[in-house]
C-alpha cells in the first residue's frame, strides 16, 4: 500500500491490540492505535496491521503469502479467530474498533504470536504422512477420481491453527486431546486408499481423550478459514471405531 | 548469548551438523529428505514454519513428461519446450537433466503422498500450461502439467514436509540466517543463525550449507511473492563475495490479480480462460497467433502490457485486463479450480464463475540466482573459468542451474525445486562419504557474518525499513518493470546509489531480543536491497531484448553478443559474460531459433 493517500479519501479507525513482549513488559496490556484506511475501498485486516506497524515498529505478528494459504497470521479478530490476510475490515470491524488478540488458548510469546509447539506436537502424534507397507510400483498408485474425491476437504488445511485454539476441549487438554487441526489430518490419511496403516492409525485414538474428548461444539467449522469441517472429519473416524468394536 | 548484544566471535556458541539447509521451502526439504534418509546429522534452518514457505503459493501444477495424459509424450519434447522457454540462455545440460529426471521425482511425491488429481483411469491428472509442444513444436500443444486441483504448490510443500517428519529430519524452525562463515580458503563453513523466538545467537559449524531461501520478489511493489520472499540467499552470496548469474530476468506473471497482486495460476487458461481487452477482444490471437493464450509467459505479459500501453485496457482507468472462465461452466471451474475462486472472490470481488477476473502482469519469479552446476555446488567465475565453491549449495529459486534462462514455462519451478534439491543432497551424501576436510573457520572469518548485526544493535539513529522499502520498490517497479530502457535504468541505478547508505545504516529502535520483528524485517531489507542493485545493473548491461528483459531501446536478441549468461559481483558491481552450456549428454543441442508460439 502507498503510504501517501490523499486526507479525503481516509478514516480513523481506532485498533486495539493485545501487546506484550515479556522482555520488557512485566504483564500484558491492550495497546489503541489510531490508523488511517481508505474510504473508498475494503482492506485487509493484515493491511491495517501493516498500517499500525509503521507506527509501532516494536509491533510483532507473523505474516507470509498475505494470501491466506500459509497459515501464518491466524488471530483473535474481535473476538473470532481468523486469518488476518483474508479477512476485510468491513467484515470484522464492529463499531468502528478492530481488536486484536493473539489466538487463544496457546501461550503467548510475543504480541499476536503465540507458541505453536503444543499444537505441532499434538499433529505429530497423528502420523501425519502415508504410511504403506507394499512395494512402491515404478509409477503411481491408482486412485480412481471418486477416491480422490474423498480428500477434498481435508488435505487443504493450512495448519492455521484457528481451529484448535477455538476449541474448549483443546483448552481444558490440549496436551491430551489431539484438537480439531490433527484430527481432520488423522482422517485425511485413513480416508486415503493408497494408505496402508488404518488400524494401527484407529488404535492410536482409543483412549479417552485423544479423539474422544471432542463434544461436537463445532466452534473448529465456525472459524476454519478454508471452509473444512473438523468435526465431520472426527465423527468419520468415531464411526470407524465403534464399527470395529462392533465387528 | 542473546541476538541485541554486542557479540563478540569467540563468545560465540556453536551448533555442529555435517550439512545444513538454509530454507524449508520445497528445494530445502527435497534436500533434506535425501539427507535425513541417508543418516547425515542435518538440520533445515526456516525462517518461518516450513509450511509456511512460498512454495505452498504455487497452484497449476508441475510440468513432467510422465505420459499419464499422453502416453507418446517425451521428455526431450519437454527439453525443447524449455529451451526455447528459456530463450536459448537456459543451461541444456541442466534442462537435459531436469526433464529426463523428472518423471521419478514426480512419482516419488506420488509415493510419499501427494493428493495429486485423477484422471478416470486413476493415472495422476495433467493440463496443458504455456510454451508446451508436442513433437518438438510441430505437434501442436501438449497436455504435460501433473496438477493437485490449483493447490498443487500446497500439496507438495505438505507432503514433503510430512515425509521429512517421517524421516525424521531435524528442523530449527522460526531461525534466522544472517550470513555464511567463509573460511580463509574462501569454503563455506556454516552460518551465523538465531532463534528468532528467544534470541539465541549460534555459529552453526557445517560441513556443507546447502542455499535454498528461495526468490526476492519483494523487490517490486507488485508481486505475486510472499512478503518473506526477501532474498536472504543472494544477499548472502553477494556479501560473501559470490556472483549471482542472469539476475536481470524478472518474470513477469500475466495474471496477478488487480490491485492485490495475488496470482491466478496459467492453469485457468490451461483449463481454457482467456484474455480480453476492453473491447472485449481476445488480443493474444494477434500476438501469438498459435498458442494464443498459452504462449510464453514473457510474451503474455507484454502483449498485455502493450493493449494496456495502447489505451486498450479494461475498466475507468483502462489500466488492467480481463481473464474470463465462465464459458467452462461452473462444474469444471469448482471442481479444477477451487482455489481460483477463492482467491477472486476474497481479492476481486468476483465470482469467476460468472464473472470475468481482472488482472495486470505481475512480478512472480527471479530467473537468476546464484550459479550452480547440476550437483547444486556453488560456482564462482575466477579469471574467466568456473570453480567450485566449497561447502556450499545452492537449489530451488535462489539457484541459477540454469534451467529457466531468460524466461521459466509454467509448472518447471516445481520440478526444479524437487530435481535439484534432490541432486544437492545425493551429491552431498556422496561427498561425505568421502570425507571433508576444511580448515576451521578464524574468529575474524565469523566476526564478517557478525557485521550487520552488530551495526543494527549498536544504530542510534537513520531511517526506518518501511520507509527505505518503498522507495525502493517504487523505483524498482518504474525503472526495471515489463519494458526497460536505459535512461530510466541509469534513473533508476543512480536512486539506488544514494539508498545504499541509508539501508546500510537502518536504524532498529526496538532492540528487543524477543521475537523482534523489527530486526528480521531491517535484515531481509538489506538482502533484497543486494538483489535489486544487482538487478538494476545487469539489466542496463544486458544490451539486447531477451525472454523476460524487453528493452525498448534494443528490441531485438542479439545472439552475436548474448547468447551468454551475465555474471555480477557487487564488490565492483561489474558485469561479465559466462558461456551458455549447450552440450547435453543424450541428445543433440537445440539451436537458436526465432522463438515464435
Amino acid at each position: 500500500m502507498s503510504s501517501v493517500i490523499p486526507v479525503a479519501q481516509v478514516k480513523t479507525l481506532r485498533m486495539s491490540i493485545y501487546r506484550y513482549d515479556p522482555s520488557v513488559d512485566d504483564k500484558p496490556y491492550m495497546q489503541d492505535i489510531d490508523v488511517e484506511v481508505p474510504n473508498d475501498k475494503d482492506i485487509m485486516v493484515l493491511d491495517a496491521l501493516h498500517l499500525a506497524k509503521a507506527i509501532e515498529p516494536s509491533l510483532s505478528y507473523r505474516r507470509s503469502c498475505r494470501e491466506g494459504v500459509c497459515g501464518s497470521d491466524g488471530m483473535n479478530i474481535n473476538g473470532k479467530n481468523g486469518l488476518a490476510c483474508i479477512t476485510p475490515l468491513s467484515e470484522a470491524v464492529k463499531r468502528n474498533k478492530l481488536t486484536l488478540r493473539p489466538m487463544p488458548g496457546l501461550p503467548v510469546i510475543r504480541d499476536l504470536i503465540v507458541d505453536m509447539k503444543l499444537f505441532y506436537d499434538q499433529l505429530e502424534k497423528v502420523q501425519p504422512y502415508l504410511i504403506t507397507k507394499s512395494e512402491n510400483p515404478e509409477k503411481e498408485r491408482v486412485q480412481t477420481p471418486e477416491e480422490r474425491d474423498e480428500l477434498d476437504g481435508l488435505y487443504e488445511c493450512i495448519l492455521c491453527g484457528c481451529c484448535s485454539t477455538s476449541c474448549p476441549s483443546f483448552w481444558w487438554n490440549p496436551d491430551k486431546f489431539l484438537g480439531p487441526a490433527a484430527l481432520l489430518q488423522s482422517w485425511r490419511f485413513i480416508a486415503d486408499t493408497r494408505d496402508e496403516a488404518t488400524e494401527e492409525r484407529l488404535d492410536d485414538l482409543e483412549d479417552a481423550f485423544s479423539l474422544y474428548r471432542c463434544h461436537g461444539i463445532m466452534n473448529c467449522v465456525t472459524v476454519c478459514p478454508k471452509g473444512l469441517n473438523p468435526t465431520e472429519a472426527i465423527s468419520n473416524i468415531r464411526n470407524k471405531l465403534i464399527a470395529r468394536k462392533r465387528q | 548469548m542473546k541476538v541485541n548484544e554486542i557479540i563478540n566471535p569467540k563468545d560465540l556458541p556453536v551448533m555442529e551438523f555435517d550439512s545444513i539447509i538454509i530454507g524449508g521451502g520445497g528445494a530445502g526439504l527435497r534436500a533434506s529428505l535425501q539427507l535425513a534418509e541417508s543418516g547425515l546429522n542435518t538440520a533445515v534452518i526456516s525462517k518461518v514454519f516450513p509450511t509456511r514457505s512460498h512454495t505452498v503459493s504455487a497452484q497449476g501444477g508441475i510440468t513432467c513428461a510422465i505420459q499419464s495424459d499422453d502416453p507418446d509424450d517425451d521428455w526431450r519434447w519437454h527439453m525443447f519446450d524449455t529451451v526455447k522457454g528459456s530463450d536459448y540462455i537456459g543451461d541444456q545440460e541442466a534442462i537435459e537433466y531436469m526433464c529426463s529426471e523428472g518423471p521419478k521425482a514426480v512419482f516419488e511425491l506420488e509415493h510419499m503422498g501427494l493428493p495429486f488429481s485423477r484422471t478416470e483411469e486413476g493415472k495422476i491428472y495433467q493440463r496443458p500450461f504455456g510454451g508446451q509442444s508436442k513433437d518438438y513444436g510441430k505437434g501442436g500443444q501438449a497436455t504435460r502439467t501433473c496438477a493437485a486441483a490449483d493447490r498443487t504448490g500446497h500439496s507438495l510443500l505438505h507432503t514433503l514436509y510430512q515425509a521429512n517428519l517421517k524421516a525424521g529430519t531435524k528442523f530449527l524452525n522460526e531461525w534466522f540466517a544472517v550470513d555464511m562463515v567463509l573460511n580463509e580458503d574462501g569454503a563455506v563453513v556454516g552460518v551465523i543463525a538465531f532463534e528468532i523466538e528467544s534470541g539465541e545467537i549460534f555459529y552453526i559449524r557445517s560441513k556443507s550449507t546447502v542455499l535454498a531461501t528461495g526468490g526476492a520478489g519483494r523487490i517490486y511493489a507488485s508481486t505475486t511473492n510472499a512478503l518473506i520472499n526477501s532474498g536472504d540467499g543472494i544477499g548472502m552470496a553477494l556479501r560473501a563475495g559470490l556472483p549471482v548469474q542472469d539476475i536481470e530476468m524478472w518474470q513477469f506473471h500475466p495474471t496477478g490479480i488487480y490491485g492485490a497482486g495475488t496470482l491466478v495460476t496459467e492453469g485457468c487458461r490451461g483449463e481454457g480462460g482467456y484474455l480480453l481487452n476492453k473491447d472485449g477482444e481476445r488480443f493474444m490471437e494477434r500476438y501469438a497467433p498459435n498458442s494464443k493464450d498459452l504462449a510464453g509467459r514473457d510474451v503474455v505479459a507484454r502483449s498485455m502490457a502493450l493493449e494496456i500501453l495502447e489505451g486498450r485496457g479494461c475498466g475507468p482507468n483502462k489500466d488492467h485486463i480481463q481473464l474470463r472462465l465462465d464459458h467452462l461452466g461452473p462444474e469444471l471451474i469448482y471442481q479444477r479450480l477451487p482455489g481460483i475462486v477463492e482467491l477472486s472472490k476474497t481479492f476481486a470481488g468476483v465470482d469467476p464463475a460468472v464473472q470475468p477476473i481482472p488482472v495486470v502482469p505481475t512480478c512472480h519469479y527471479m530467473m537468476g540466482g546464484v550459479p550452480t552446476n547440476i550437483n547444486g555446488q556453488v560456482i564462482t567465475v575466477k579469471d574467466g573459468q568456473d570453480t567450485i565453491i566449497e561447502g556450499l549449495y545452492a537449489a530451488g529459486e535462489v539457484a541459477c542451474v540454469s534451467v529457466h534462462g531468460g524466461n521459466r514455462l509454467g509448472g518447471n519451478s516445481l520440478l526444479d525445486l524437487v530435481v535439484f534439491g534432490r541432486s544437492a543432497g545425493l551429491h552431498i551424501e556422496e561427498t561425505m562419504k568421502q570425507g571433508v576436510n576444511l580448515k576451521k573457520a578464524s574468529n575474524d572469518d565469523i566476526e564478517k557474518a557478525l557485521e550487520r548485526l552488530n551495526r543494527l544493535n549498536a544504530s542510534t539513529e537513520g531511517e526506518q525499513v518501511a520507509v527505505l522499502k518503498e522507495r525502493m520498490q517504487q523505483n524498482m517497479q518504474n525503472n526495471f518493470g515489463v519494458f526497460r530502457r536505459e535512461d530510466l535504468m541509469e534513473k533508476g541505478i543512480k536512486k539506488l546509489d544514494d539508498l545504499r547508505g541509508e539501508v546500510e545504516n537502518i536504524f532498529l529502535q526496538d532492540k528487543s531480543a524477543t521475537f523482534n520483528t523489527a530486526r528480521i524485517e531491517a535484515l531481509e531489507m538489506q538482502n533484497l536491497f543486494e538483489v535489486a542493485e544487482a538487478t538494476a545493473v545487469t539489466a542496463n548491461e544486458r544490451k539486447e531484448s531477451r525472454g523476460a528483459h524487453a528493452r525498448d531501446d534494443y528490441p531485438d536478441r542479439n545472439d552475436d553478443d548474448w547468447l551468454k549468461h551475465s555474471i555480477y559481483f557487487s564488490a565492483t558491481k561489474e558485469v561479465s559474460k559466462r558461456d551458455v552450456n549447450r552440450r547435453p549428454k543424450t541428445v543433440q543441442a537445440f539451436q537458436p531459433m526465432v522463438r515464435s508460439y
